[in-house]
């Protein structure tokens, strides 16, 4: 099994049906065939392709061109500088460089490095009858986004993926009217398992080259979008630009998000806000091809509704694992918790690739340790609480700052927050807090800590408050507190310029 | 065979992939081995109480050999195992995700 055996199946059961743009005029799934098969003549010229290029229509092409060559397809992040792309494609080479009209002449070739426009790959030529592809072979590579240290390059192979795409998507399932709304960069896991899924359960995919709010609710509309996939961060602008214009999407069934932390109260604004939308909470892993446990629709309607604090809780689960992969939660000596205590979140499953091009990060029972920390509930809902790496230790006791940041978010005046845990000779690490107020408010140190007091325990309170105007975020809306860490770290960093809140001071206002 | 490999029908279009592999002597479509690679002729067709056909894209199992094959060309013949015929592998549907 191989990426583009999905495509040839998907061909092959509706060939005249669109697979890329627009219901009139765009691609069909024999024509898409027909590109991926001329990709591949050139494909297999070299050991990888590379992709640097917003989404286009070119890209879903490119991806099963490369499978159909039995080369390993590698979009690569364009907003890396060209000394990282360089480092990048040294990588991969041999390869050949796709490169899209916005990034031309952003990849210098080289003896290894071969680069070509996107027009003279994607478009006719001659076809590659396809080449018997090892199920074992990599199928993707995928620089990950790095939220624990230096970039690295992930390894699924087309067992991971296919199994992944096999046991999740009924194969042409969609009715004819599905339209999948692709915002997510081709260079994260989600914008590729997007167009996989939508090919294999025969929905049309529609590609917003890069994204904006505005333009998303625009080709929502325009293409009557029936799906579609965002990350936190996404979400909270699009319902201000639906706010605004006073649009309710009525097309749209079903929206899934996921990629970060989404505050419970963004959902709920969402779910009122589009009633009629079935929302889904995806958790997945760029080592897990994508998805490992989802929340759905009816789970999200009933935790709404729901009158006890814990069936609420249920809107900031990530939902249950999928019924082909298992999930477990390890303390720090490795032994399996009980329901409802945080530890490390375990994966195992066919999908689960958890390799690198440097080593396999899977230990000898299959197992991959995702760093993320979080709990299973007594009836199997997985909840997060973080990454790993960012628990605070004080006193011996473990914090976890998700905790933290939710309560000062509450605060009225709080517009975001971000805790970390700094070095401290008495604790061994104390809390502290980043703060961003709301527009015009005035935040105040002793107020913020009883704010915290009242809601969580004292131990929890931070000792010390930073102002910001915006915190860091990933592009995929992961605060990075490893960039706050660093900062707190070399006070001469040029991004210290906001001052450390005094002890009762009133901050200006930004 | 291995998770991954390809099974072709002596009788019909039906092809197969294997999803989950077993330690089972043979795979039949139709009621005639199938083989590993695409037949250069094709014999006259399925026998009877082998001809319900395999459907494109759907998942059959049997489950006292733990096998499990995903059709990826339909074809009039029905896939075997020792025998026994597999079955269509229902599974709830998941919400799409991404």
């Amino acid at each position: 099994m191989n990426l583009f055996m999905l495509l040839e199946m998907a061909a092959d059961a509706a060939p005249d049906r669109v697979a890329v743009g627009s219901r009139v005029g765009g691609i069909g799934y024999g024509q898409l065939l027909d590109r991926a098969g001329a990709v591949a003549t050139r494909a297999s010229q070299a050991d990888c392709l590379a992709l640097l290029d917003l989404n286009g229509p070119a890209m879903p092409a490119l991806l099963f061109g490369a499978a159909a060559a039995g080369v390993p397809f590698a979009p690569l992040n364009y907003r890396q500088t060209d000394a990282q792309l360089a480092a990048a494609t040294d990588r991969l080479s041999p390869v050949l460089v796709v490169e899209g009209e916005p990034f031309a002449g952003r990849i210098r070739p080289r003896p290894g490095v071969a680069v070509s426009r996107i027009d003279d790959v994607a478009q006719g030529g001659p076809h590659t009858t396809q080449r018997s592809v090892d199920p074992d072979a990599p199928a993707i590579l995928l620089f990950t986004s790095g939220t624990t240290g230096e970039p690295k390059a992930a390894v699924l192979r087309h067992r991971h993926i296919t199994s992944y795409i096999i046991s999740t998507v009924e194969f042409a399932s969609a009715d004819v009217d599905e339209a999948a709304l692709i915002s997510v960069p081709n260079y994260h896991i989600a914008g590729l398992s997007a167009v996989l899924s939508s090919v294999y359960a025969g929905r049309r995919v529609v590609q917003l080259p890069s994204f904006s709010a505005e333009e998303w609710v625009d080709l929502a509309v325009a293409e009557s979008v029936t799906h579609a996939m965002v990350v936190p961060t996404m979400l909270g602008r699009i319902l201000d630009v639906l706010d605004a214009r006073d649009e309710r999407l009525p097309a749209l069934r079903h929206l899934s998000y996921g990629g970060g932390r989404m505050p419970g109260s963004v959902v709920e604004r969402a779910m009122r806000l589009l009633p009629h939308v079935g929302f889904v909470n995806a958790y997945g892993l760029t080592e897990t091809s994508s998805t490992i446990a989802i929340l759905g629709p009816d789970e999200h309607r009933a935790a709404l509704a729901a009158t006890t604090p814990e069936g609420r809780a249920r809107l900031t689960s990530v939902g249950r694992p999928l019924p082909s992969v298992e999930v477990e939660v390890r303390s720090a000596d490795g032994a399996v918790v009980e329901p409802g205590v945080a530890g490390e979140v375990f994966v195992r499953g066919e999908q689960v690739g958890g390799e690198y091009t440097s080593h396999s990060a899977l230990d000898d029972q299959g197992w991959y340790a995702t760093r993320d920390r979080g709990l299973l509930d007594s009836d199997g809902y997985l909840f997060l609480d973080g990454r790993a790496d960012d628990v605070i230790v004080r006193g011996g006791e473990n914090i976890s700052p998700g905790e933290v940041e939710e309560a000062l978010v509450t605060h009225p005046d709080v517009e975001e927050a971000a805790v970390i845990g700094v070095a401290d000779t008495e604790w061994g690490e104390r809390v502290e807090a980043f703060v961003v107020p709301v527009a015009g408010k005035l935040l105040e140190v002793a107020e913020l800590q009883s704010w915290v007091r009242e809601r969580l325990r004292s131990t929890r309170v931070p000792d010390r408050f930073h102002q910001r105007s915006g915190l860091p975020y990933s592009e995929t809306g992961k605060l990075l507190r490893r960039v706050l860490r660093d900062e707190l770290d070399d006070p001469a960093a040029p991004s210290m310029r906001e001052h450390v809140m005094r002890d009762t001071a009133i901050v200006e206002p930004r | 065979m291995r998770p991954g490999s390809r099974f072709y029908s002596a009788v019909c279009e039906t092809e197969v992939v294997i999803v989950r592999a077993a330690d089972v002597v043979e795979l039949s479509c139709g009621g005639v081995p199938m083989a590993d690679a695409a037949p250069a002729v094709r014999s006259s067709g399925p026998a009877r109480g082998h001809d319900t056909g395999t459907v494109l894209g759907k998942r059959y199992e049997d489950g006292e050999a733990g096998i499990e094959v995903l059709c990826v060309k339909g074809g009039r013949g029905s896939v075997a195992v020792e025998g026994r015929l597999l079955s269509l592998k229902s599974a709830k549907p998941l919400p799409a995700s991404d």
